[in-house]
């Protein structure tokens, strides 16, 4: 197993192993920034730079990435990240309905955190339920063929 | 090797997995364990069988029995009467599934024809040596030992086979291409980006049977000259991912991957890119753009990239389905690959049928096929006695079709004059309950929402677009709006840089083609029939309903409603602002949206 780090930024060691291990690869910097992200939970500045500085890449060139795509952040996330699949399928099955129904509960829009940093809310274009739909996910489960009243007793469920 | 008596198979595909499948697993085999049946019967983790709606699916055999919807609950039964007593547990089969002889005669799967799924579900997709069993890298041993590069790629050329991720290369011509390109290195690319939302095939045959796309890339980098292979997988499939893993280190350590395979001078090495949610990188040349660490935009064509792709040497890219059907025709050979489906579209299509339809899933049919068939006799028809609209295929690159065209076999040409396309096999049934505005403007958003911004055809124009669609679908569309949707639709199917601009007014074009009159019910009338635009409803109160409480009028932001008291109240349309407060008070559901 890996060594306990020594100098306390626990992360930001396990970071450096992961640029380290990365350096000769070609195209190294998209499957380093997913690593970064499982290790920080989000991508901030400190980060792109620590990145930049290991796999020498600019950072406007890193930044220019991060942004590009949609699963990479530079905002923390809350603890339980919902997702609601506003894919094909789900939307003519009305997603549209559950969505609203996530906004009223938590009472914030897509793209936001509650001030509990509890949970996040984004739309998603399928994830490849669509015998389920409508769909919604919150961190790795799965919950299928919904309507809009049982938002509510799913969200009871994480509210511990 | 131990012979067992019967067989439990328990999917674990997403969506099963997602409706417990795994405790169902657990409890299966604790359970058999207790009877003392360990040995006679197997229980075996497979993948998708297709009738994902259903899940989780635990099927029997010998006798083929389906069952759905199983619980925790249900296991005990399953253990004591079927599997003891030998008695189906009728209460639990799936459909019409008799359940006495197999599978296969179950009205879903009666006119499937399965190759590019023939392991889903039937094999456990962790253990490789259940896909060698059924055949697994044979296809890679013949072409090694037997076959000269140019024998490889004549044979998947005279099979017909063409691209399955959309739009419809004949993949014998892509590998001839990259074979006769000059360099030092090339590279052999899967697109298991799979962005069509809708569609979820390709997931399926990487969780279900993810070594026949490592078998298949070898092959064609044996074919094309190429020691090096990359599987682009969305970052949303997990599942997908850690199978691929698993599968890459089994092959890895048989000899199937790395240096020297079957002991011949071919050596080919594969890894795994994850997509970081861009469904502009489905693309080719945005994909292996995206390969090379860069911002996932496309690249103007030529060059190819079969002259200059991935790090600008010569590539192939194939889609994951496309694949998948490689090691068969080998195996089989390309005169029996022709014997089904169409002259113009050898061999079968596999659609994830999803929407307003009784049975969802993944059915794999042979090409030239019906709509009417898929709909009607595998999928069960429409719910709930609605009415059938259209069908949606190819995803926002794609049209609709609607009832008169129901006849028409599907292959890549049909579809196309049709004015959709076959896309990576998305298929979206819509009944009266949708409208085909909204449908349009939905799609609209998903091209604006992931247009990657390079060419301004694209990012401006479907942004145009999209705001006039919506403004139709608010009530507030103006006479010319039609003319100037078709007018920017032209423009940016000429002008814009990849396929995602030039197709992303696909799903306004046709459905202005056959359903122009709901455009202008919206635009004249302010009217939307299907009741889905919610500012072009009007609030009305059932006057049998009303109790006469005066809630709504309390609520109501522009006194619309007049009434006394415990008398049925009005609402004036002229002031309504639809605001829909008074619906939300009423305590009776006396108030509707029509
Ligand atoms: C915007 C856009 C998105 C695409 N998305 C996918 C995709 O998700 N999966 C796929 O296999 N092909 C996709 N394609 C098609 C690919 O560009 C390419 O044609 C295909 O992967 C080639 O493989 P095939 O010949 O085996 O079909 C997309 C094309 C465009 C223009
Ligand atoms: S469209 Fe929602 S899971 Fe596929």
């Amino acid at each position: 197993m890996s060594k306990k780090c020594q100098c306390g930024e626990d992360k930001i060691c396990q970071l450096d192993k992961v640029i380290k291990e990365h350096k000769d690869m070609a195209g190294a910097l998209i499957p380093v920034l997913h690593k970064a992200q499982k290790i920080f939970g989000y991508l901030p500045m400190a980060v792109q730079k620590q990145i930049s500085e290991g796999l020498d890449i600019s950072l406007a060139e890193i930044y220019g990435v991060v942004t590009f795509y949609s699963e990479f952040s530079t905002e923390p996330k809350g603890k339980y990240q919902i997702n609601v699949c506003l894919g094909t399928a789900c939307y003519v099955k009305g997603a549209n309905d559950i969505l609203d129904q996530f906004k009223k509960q938590l009472k914030i829009d897509v793209g936001q955190t509650t001030s509990d940093n509890k949970f996040s809310m984004n739309a998603c274009r399928c994830v490849g339920a669509c015998g389920l739909a409508p769909v919604v996910t919150i961190n790795e489960e799965v919950y299928g063929k919904l309507v809009a009243d049982d938002v509510k007793e799913i969200l009871e469920k994480y509210l511990d | 090797m131990h012979i067992y008596s019967s067989h439990v198979l328990v999917c674990s595909g997403t969506s099963c997995t997602s409706k417990k499948s795994p405790e169902l697993i657990k409890k299966l085999e604790e359970g058999i364990k207790r009877k003392k049946l360990d040995e006679k019967i197997q229980v075996i983790t497979t993948s998708c069988f297709g009738l994902c709606a259903e899940g989780p699916i635990v099927v029997v055999y010998p006798e083929g029995a389906i069952y759905s919807n199983v619980t925790l609950n249900d296991i005990d039964e399953i253990i004591n009467e079927h599997l003891v007593k030998g008695r189906i547990v009728k209460r639990l089969l799936s459909g019409n599934n008799e359940g006495n002889n197999s599978y296969e005669s179950a009205d879903f799967f009666k006119k499937q024809v399965r190759i590019a799924l023939r392991n889903c579900g039937v094999i456990n997709p962790e253990i490789i040596e259940e896909y060698i069993a059924y055949d697994g890298y044979q296809a890679l041993g013949k072409v090694l030992t037997t076959m000269t590069p140019e024998q490889v790629i004549d044979k998947v050329l005279d099979s017909g086979l063409r691209g399955r991720g959309g739009a419809g290369f004949p993949t014998g011509r892509k590998w001839l291409f990259a074979a006769n390109a000059k360099g030092d290195k090339k590279y052999v690319c899967c697109n298991a980006d799979e962005g069509d939302p809708g569609a979820f095939m390709d997931r399926s045959i990487l969780e279900g049977d993810p070594h026949s796309i490592i078998e298949a890339m070898a092959i064609a980098a044996y074919g094309i000259g190429s020691d090096q292979g990359y599987i682009y997988v969305r970052a949303e499939y997990p599942i997908a991912v850690k199978r691929l893993n698993i599968a890459i280190d089994q092959a890895k350590e048989l000899g199937l991957l790395g240096d020297k395979i079957f002991g011949t001078d071919f050596s080919f090495n594969l890894e795994l890119r994850l997509g970081a949610g861009a469904f502009v990188c489905g693309e080719e040349t945005a994909l292996m753009t995206s390969i090379e660490g860069k911002r996932g935009e496309p690249r103007p064509r030529p060059p190819f990239p079969a002259n200059k792709g991935l790090f600008q040497k010569p590539t192939i890219l194939n889609n994951v389905e496309t694949l998948s059907n490689i090691p068969i025709i080998i195996l089989k050979g390309a005169d029996w690959f022709k014997t089904i489906g169409t002259k113009k579209s050898p061999g079968t299509k596999v659609f994830a049928i999803g929407g307003k339809i009784n049975n969802t899933g993944l059915v794999e049919i042979p090409m030239g096929t019906t709509l009417r068939e898929v709909i009607y006799d595998i999928g069960g028809g429409i719910p709930n006695g609605k009415k059938f609209k259209a069908a949606q295929t190819g995803g926002p690159s794609g049209g609709c079709i609607p009832t008169e065209h129901l006849d028409v076999p599907i292959e890549y040409d049909t579809l196309i004059e049709l004015g959709s396309m076959m896309g990576s096999g998305g298929l979206i049934i819509m009944d009266e309950d949708n409208c085909m505005v909204d449908i349009a403007k939905f799609f609209l958003e998903f091209s604006v929402d992931e247009s990657c911004g390079k060419c301004p055809p694209c990012r401006i124009g479907t942004k145009r677009m999209y705001g006039i669609l919506k403004r139709i679908t608010e009530g507030k569309g103006e006479e010319g709006d039609i003319e100037t949707l078709e007018e920017l639709a032209e423009t940016i199917q000429a002008a814009a840089l990849c396929g995602l601009g030039k197709t992303s007014p696909n799903p306004v074009l046709s459905t202005l083609r056959y359903f122009r009159h709901e455009y202008e019910e919206h635009i004249v009338n302010k009217k939307c029939s299907a009741g889905v635009c919610k500012e072009l409803l009007d609030y009305i109160i059932i006057p049998n309903d009303c109790m006469g409480c005066t809630k709504c009028i309390k609520v109501c932001p522009t006194k619309a409603i007049t009434g006394k008291i415990k008398e049925p109240h009005i609402i004036d349309q002229e002031e309504c602002i639809k605001c829909g407060a008074c619906l939300e008070a009423c305590p009776f559901g006396a108030i509707i949206r029509k």
